[in-house]
Order: structure tokens, then C-alpha cells, then sequence
């Protein structure tokens, strides 16, 4: 994860191989956010949008802590705020991070027709390549997150980077450096793996949350932002997390078996009509010049 | 039919008038801008036709606008054509003897009206599928108007957007061959007009029959 360069792993709408693959080994990078230790405070909303150049956009009151209803195209890191009333634990707060997922296997990539507008690195990051991005928003029909966003005046989508930029300078995003809990780590996805389980297991064997455990959804083979939740049979407590989040199935229709079964039947039909030109050529008037005011013999 | 005289001072008749030359036209340099910007979409090995028209942007912005404009020369198709391209209950003979119409034996092939019935199954098909590929296309048109509530439309669109649009490139070849290639005379119809006699009784018999009868009874 501290190389000078990253390596590319998978590219958007991109004829033939990805150029240079397998040239070296990068560690998997991951973020892990800890929603038990989550205080609310907002530090990481802050701290993605100064890193990343965004100013504030008008915040909405909704009765909650909840600055927007959902991410933006300018605002890629919001706390989700639900509370819920827990039999055992009475009135909880729960606390989500949400942004970009770095799915193993990214529904936006998947769903992107624009050759390089999306990039996923060996290291697991996804990240928009805007100065390739065409504006037509099928990201946002693959992502199963609701994550990519159109921003009406650059006409194009943008997201969460994982802070590529820093973390290519072998720095940590700048959501983690600003977290004052520590709810937020950053690290190998392995490294993360191992202190999410064993948060988990701490908090189902003394904190009385039976159903703690690790959201790594295998649905998009496991994401690079993986979450400590107190009670991970329910995810969709925590603000719409889904419990099953996967690249949506129109979507790989589309681009498998359709794809296939288009092209086939692209090539078949012009092959089709040049093999009947050169079998039964064409239909040709036998033009009747005995009377052709009259309207010909009948 | 327009008030054009339909038996041209030259002796030949009139088979498409100007109105229903334009909105073709209109129809089909619509349709050709749509199918390549959007094979251009639909494959990366395509990505270049996207390129060459401009860029990927640009097409991406142009391709719903020209998709409006095809839009309107088929509501305008539908307009003139869809009375004579209703479905008679005759055309079923027609269908049945499709594999003699296949290897040019047209002799055994029952007579045609105006449009036969693989012209009325193009204009039907490409109709339906225009209907389609405008509903679709208005949800992908513009992401950032559906909510994620209605996240279920896009993905309705995402799928039926290139199935109906595969249809109707189906339905484009064979159009196209035939029109330019197969049957001699096609071709000129809808680039001048008209078309000789012969033509017009080897093709559509029964329309070519009333025209000769309507003719006659002017005189």
C-alpha cells in the first residue's frame, strides 16, 4: 500500500487486457470502521471534504444528527444516524460511516461503458477516473450501495477515493487520520479482518451483543471498508446497509448473456444477408416496355 | 396518401411523396446516429465509434437528444403509415409463404398492398421498440432524478434499453438489405419517389391495381 505507483488490477469499459498486470505484489488495503466506538462527531465528514477540496454544502434538519439525507457528489463521507429500540440494550443510536465500499467486485465498474473512467488497483481501491467519465450514470444503476454521484455541473460522477492520493504516498485516509475514538483503522485487509473478528468476538462475549460480528459482504466478494456492527444479522438498521448486497442481476445480464447473445446475433444477421445476396442475389423487375403509359398487360 | 398525383407525367407512379420521403429520412439518420453512439456504448471493442463522432461525452449527451428526434419521426411515421400498415387478416397467407418470398420466387408469393407484411412487422416492430427505448431511455437519461426509492427503474432500463434496442438493429439489417441491396428499385422509391409500373405490380399488386383503377376513373 506505500508504493510510489499503483498497480491496476481491473479498468472500466476496456478492450483486451489490463496493460502491465501482474507485475508486482500490493498489499490489500482496508478500512474499518468500528460503528460500537463511533461517537458521532462528524471529524471524518470534515476531514474528506477539506482533503479533498469540497466546501460544506447547505446541511438539512430532519429531527436527527443527520447532516443530509445521503451522500453527494460533493459530500462522499456521511455519519448515518438511526436509532432503534433494542430489547436488551433499550434505545440505541447506531452510528454508521457511510461512502464508498471498494467492493472486491465493483457493480460500478461492471456497469461503466467508458474505456478507463473506473479503475480498480491490486490494492483494492475503486476509483473514478473523471477525465474518462461520460456522464451517463450506469455506475449508479450498478452500485448496490447507492454511492456514485451525478453532479449536475461537471456533468460527470464522482466518489469516495479511499483517498487514493494519500494512500499511494503511503499516507492513511484522511477520514481515519481525523477519527477521535479510534473507531476508524486503516490497514492490510487481512490486518483489518483480524481486529474487526476480534472486536466482534469481544463484544459478543462481554458487551451482551450476541449477534456482533463483521460486515465483509461475500455478495461483491468482500469489500476493501469492512464494519464492526453490534448486530450484523440486521444490517439494514444501520441507515439501508444491505444484507446482501450484490452487483444487481439486469446488470449482469446485460453485460453476459446479452452481450453475447446481441453480438451473435449482430455478426449472424450481416452475415445472414450477404450469404442470401450471394445465394439468391437480387430481386430483380423485369420492366414491361411494351405499353408503359398504360399501366403494362395484365 | 398526399394530394400528389400519384401517376407521374413520366409514366411512373408515385410511391413515397415528399412528406414521406423527409420524415424516412429524418427516421433514419436518427436511428443510424442512435445505433452507432450506442454500439458504441454497448461494447468496448465499439468505444472508437464514440470517439470518432466526437468523444464519449458528447455522445453521451447528444444520443438522447437525436433519440428525441427519432421519437418524433416515428409519432410522425405512425401518423401517415399506421393506418395502411394495420394488420389484415389476408397477411397470413403472405407469412405462410415467407420461404418462397426468401428465395425470390415472387410469383408464388401472394399479391401486396401498399406495404406488405414484413414491412408491416418493421414498422410494428420498430414502433413497440420505440416506445420502449423512449421509457427507458428517459430514466437513464437522467441519473440523478431517480431516487433510490425507484432504484428499480434503472435497472428495468439498463436491461431493457439494449434488448429493445438489439431488436430493432435486427430489424435494421434486414431493412437495410433489402431497401439497398435485395430489391432493385427500393432504393429510389424512398430517395426520389417513384418507382416504374412493373415494379410496382411485381411488389404490391393490389395497391398497384387500385392506383391503375383510380387513374382510369379520373380520365
Amino acid at each position: 500500500m506505500s508504493g510510489t505507483s499503483l498497480e491496476i488490477r481491473a479498468i472500466s469499459g476496456h478492450a483486451g487486457p489490463v496493460p502491465g498486470a501482474g507485475l508486482k505484489r500490493e498489499f490489500e488495503v482496508c478500512k474499518l470502521i468500528d460503528t460500537t466506538t463511533c461517537i458521532g462527531c462528524k471529524a471524518c465528514e470534515v476531514a474528506c471534504l477539506e482533503w479533498n477540496g469540497y466546501s460544506f454544502s447547505e446541511t438539512v434538519f430532519n429531527n436527527s444528527y443527520q447532516t443530509m439525507p445521503e451522500t453527494a457528489w460533493n459530500y462522499w463521507n456521511l455519519i448515518k444516524f438511526n436509532e432503534y429500540e433494542d430489547k436488551d440494550h433499550g434505545l440505541m443510536l447506531l452510528m454508521r460511516k457511510d461512502q464508498c465500499m471498494h467492493c472486491e467486485d465493483p457493480g460500478c465498474l461492471e456497469a461503466c461503458p467508458a474505456d478507463g473512467a473506473i479503475v480498480q488497483y491490486v490494492n483494492g481501491i475503486v476509483d473514478f477516473q473523471q477525465e474518462h467519465c461520460i456522464g451517463c450514470g450506469y455506475c449508479m444503476s450498478g452500485c448496490p450501495f447507492n454511492i456514485p454521484k451525478f453532479s449536475p455541473e461537471a456533468r460527470k460522477v464522482f466518489k469516495c477515493t479511499l483517498c487514493v492520493d494519500r494512500v499511494s504516498a503511503g499516507l492513511e485516509p484522511a477520514c481515519i487520520k481525523s477519527c477521535p475514538t479510534g473507531c476508524l483503522h486503516f490497514g492490510t485487509k487481512e490486518d483489518m479482518k483480524f481486529i474487526a473478528e476480534n472486536r466482534a468476538k469481544q463484544l459478543r462475549t462481554q458487551s451482551g451483543f450476541a449477534d456482533a460480528g463483521v460486515y465483509d459482504p461475500s455478495g461483491v466478494a468482500g469489500t476493501h471498508v469492512i464494519y464492526v456492527l453490534h448486530d450484523a444479522k440486521n444490517p439494514e438498521r444501520y441507515g439501508g446497509l444491505p444484507a446482501n448486497p450484490s452487483i444487481p442481476w439486469t446488470v449482469k445480464l446485460w453485460k453476459h448473456p446479452l452481450k453475447w447473445l446481441g453480438n451473435i446475433a449482430m455478426i449472424g444477421g450481416v452475415l445472414g444477408v450477404a450469404i442470401h445476396y450471394l445465394r439468391f442475389g437480387p430481386k430483380v423487375v423485369k420492366e414491361d416496355e411494351e405499353n408503359p403509359e398504360q399501366g403494362g398487360k395484365r | 396518401m398526399s394530394d400528389e398525383p400519384v401517376v407521374l407525367p413520366n409514366g411512373r407512379l408515385l410511391r413515397y411523396s415528399f412528406h414521406e420521403r423527409l420524415i424516412h429520412w429524418l427516421a433514419a439518420i436518427s436511428y443510424v446516429y442512435l445505433m452507432l453512439t450506442g454500439l458504441a456504448f454497448w461494447s468496448p471493442w465499439l468505444f472508437w465509434i464514440a470517439v470518432v463522432l466526437g468523444g464519449g461525452t458528447i455522445s453521451r449527451e447528444l444520443h438522447p437528444w437525436v433519440g428525441l428526434v427519432f421519437v418524433l419521426s416515428t409519432v410522425l411515421m405512425y401518423r401517415m403509415w399506421a393506418v395502411q400498415m394495420k394488420e389484415m387478416p389476408e397477411d397470413k397467407a403472405w407469412w405462410q409463404a415467407t420461404s418462397h418470398y426468401i428465395r425470390n420466387e415472387d410469383g408464388l408469393v401472394p399479391a401486396a398492398d401498399r406495404f406488405n407484411p414484413g414491412q408491416k412487422l418493421l414498422f410494428w416492430g420498430f414502433f413497440w421498440c420505440g416506445i420502449l427505448l423512449l421509457l427507458s431511455g428517459l430514466i437513464l437519461w437522467f441519473p440523478n432524478w431517480i431516487p433510490w426509492h425507484l432504484h428499480f427503474l434503472r435497472l428495468i432500463a439498463v436491461i431493457v434499453h439494449p434488448a429493445a434496442a438489439l431488436l430493432t438493429i435486427g430489424l435494421f439489417i434486414i431493412h437495410v438489405y433489402m431497401g439497398a441491396v435485395l430489391e432493385e428499385g427500393a432504393l429510389g422509391a424512398i430517395a426520389r419517389g417513384y418507382v416504374s409500373r412493373a415494379w410496382a405490380k411485381e411488389h404490391h399488386r393490389v395497391w398497384y391495381d387500385q392506383i391503375v383503377k383510380g387513374a382510369s376513373a379520373r380520365k
